[in-house]
């Protein structure tokens, strides 16, 4: 029982993906880049899982759990790198951090 | 141990050996308080990781294909363990100086070098995709080593945030492709391929340019490359000749697998790309070069234009090819790190001889590091009788068979413009006089890293028959 056909979770997935390029694209702020990239993770998430579904086939799920790891170790990796960067300036605007240029 | 096991344990043996060691660094750093002991240890891991290597070599698939340890690999491998004993050398002295003596760097290197390890023989999307992410994560860290400097904050941020968007970029492809071939196994993508007339198909073209900028972002090729020169500038010296090095390796690696073994049918779709990668690369990185006078951020952007040629050897899409692009990385690791070596040394408490006026009268301050800075110089421009001469004369011979000859023409007028900056140096260090004391760091490491590196570069230009055979060899089983 397929209500929604499988093209229905792939244009939703790319439509995620590509609000996620937008966002990390045009937003100067680090936390919401950092959000867009969670974005287009889980649109990948989302079309990793319906592929596997309409596959018949388990691999595509086993990538998802790895995918949400390597998630979760990236943000606790990237706010660490934050933290740091925020305790020698109190700002997290990308555009405000250039200290190197050339 | 059940014999199925153990025969899939050797396999995977020097990779496992490696995370054993990287492991017990973090436990040991506890209760070490002088972390040289943690230095070694590191070293003794990456020995044992080579014997173990060696003991392995062909050694064949293992986790139903998953993991293919092939010669291919094998040659990948060495390159990576050499550039993490060499940087490891480096560093030790280096983090004195600049205060940031945890024992973490080292495990953190440990584990990089085990990612590029396992991209280096992933048989399996997943694979590479899971040792792309343990080498980048633990390289973010280590480019922002220095806490207390902004630029190195700046420069771990910044790797950090195109880093993990062009690994979304990898994933997407990765299960486009996965849709439409439903496997994520290389060799099976390649087949599917094959099989059901797949070339050509606009969605796994799509994958493909998503493949492309991913990799490219990895090799940090032009127009994927914006971060190159601030990481390089911002990241201890040390990381930045390590980063120079391995990843770029293990991104030409998965180049291999990826673009070479899966989508081997979609050659027609992915040269054109490559092609003007490789272009845009040579041309950015040199011409940008010129205007630095940080020479970190010249050797990044030099970093770029060697991207630029090894591609060469990848559009050539002959085992001749591929083998002068292997050699070339080889070449490419001793003379990169050699000359980040001699940044180092100049490093001392305070003094960070990064600008290029520091380098002035360098040959009457310090003849004999001069001198070996003179190599690595005319090696990264491609002067005989170093080893640069080779590896771009092997590359520039396999275009040119392949019917690029054009390619090549544009690639020897870059090296030419490559001449003006990395001369630029020894004509500071030889023609002009010294303005004042430069002292070195008091480090053995670093000077017997520096030894090896300059006599690497120069046998290797002298006697290149050993190495070309071992590229050779290495390739010899590999499918593409």
């Amino acid at each position: 029982m397929n209500p929604v056909p499988l093209q229905g979770y792939i244009w939703l997935s790319l439509a995620l993906f590509m609000t996620g390029v937008f966002g990390f694209l045009t937003r100067r702020s680090i936390i919401l880049m950092f959000l867009s990239i969670e974005v287009m993770l889980n649109a990948v998430n989302l079309s990793l899982v319906a592929f596997s579904h309409f596959l018949n086939d388990l691999r595509g799920q086993v990538l998802v759990l790895f995918v949400i790891t390597v998630a979760a170790s990236e943000a606790a990796i990237g706010l660490a790198i934050l933290v740091s960067l925020f305790r020698n300036r109190a700002t997290a605007q990308i555009d405000k951090i250039s200290e190197m240029k050339g | 141990m059940p014999e199925f096991l153990r025969t899939q344990v050797m396999v995977i043996l020097p990779e496992a050996l490696l995370a054993v060691f990287a492991m017990a660094v973090l436990l040991l750093d506890l209760v070490v308080k002088r972390k040289g002991i943690l230095a070694a240890l590191t070293i003794g891991a990456a020995v044992c990781g080579f014997f173990a290597l060696s003991g392995t070599g062909g050694g064949g698939s293992a986790w139903g294909g998953m993991f293919i340890a092939d010669g291919y690999g094998f040659f990948f491998k060495i390159i990576f363990l050499a550039s993490l004993v060499l940087s490891v050398l480096v560093s030790s002295r280096y983090l004195i100086e600049e205060d940031i003596n945890h024992g973490e760097y080292y495990a953190l290197m440990l584990f990089s070098t085990i990612g590029m390890m396992v991209m280096a023989s992933a048989g399996d999307l997943i694979t590479l995709y899971l040792g792309l992410e343990l080498m980048s994560l633990c390289l973010y860290v280590l480019s922002g080593f220095i806490r207390g400097s902004l630029r190195s904050n700046e420069a771990a941020i910044k790797y950090f945030m195109l880093g993990s968007f062009a690994s979304a970029l990898l994933l997407f492809g990765i299960s486009l492709t996965y849709g439409l071939t439903g496997t994520t196994a290389i060799d099976g993508v390649a087949k599917y391929i094959a099989a059901h007339g797949l070339a050509g198909n606009p969605v796994l073209a799509f994958a493909t340019v998503l493949y492309v900028s991913a990799f490219g972002f990895k090799i940090a090729a032009v127009p994927f490359h914006m971060w190159a020169p601030d990481v390089y500038e911002g990241a201890p010296t040390p990381v930045t000749a390590f980063m120079s090095v391995g990843p770029k390796a293990a991104g030409f690696a998965v180049i291999g697998r990826v673009l070479l073994v899966a989508l081997s049918q979609m050659s027609f779709e992915w040269t054109g790309l490559v092609i003007a990668l490789s272009i845009m690369s040579m041309a950015a990185g040199n011409i940008l070069a010129i205007a630095q006078t940080n020479i970190k951020r010249m050797l990044a952007y030099s970093s770029i234009a060697h991207a630029g040629y090894a591609l060469l050897g990848i559009i050539a899409l002959s085992p001749e090819g591929l083998a002068s692009t292997l050699s070339y990385l080889f070449i490419y690791a001793f003379m990169n790190i050699g000359a980040f070596t001699v940044v180092t040394l100049l490093t001392t408490k305070g003094v960070k001889a990064e600008d290029l006026k520091e380098y002035v009268g360098l040959s009457k301050t310090h003849p004999f590091l001069a001198a070996l800075m003179l190599i690595f110089m005319f090696s990264l421009t491609g002067i005989p009788p170093t080893a640069g001469f080779i590896g771009k004369f092997y590359l520039f011979t396999a275009a040119i068979k392949a019917g690029y000859t054009w390619l090549a023409v544009v690639a020897v007028v870059m090296s030419a413009i490559s001449a003006y900056f990395y001369l630029r140096v020894v004509m500071y260090m030889y023609m002009k006089e010294p303005e004042g004391e430069v002292k070195l760091e008091r480090s053995y490491g670093a000077r017997l890293a520096l030894g090896v590196t300059a006599l690497a570069v120069l046998v290797i230009g002298m006697m290149p028959a050993g190495l070309v055979e071992f590229a050779r060899s290495a390739i010899a089983g590999f499918r593409g």
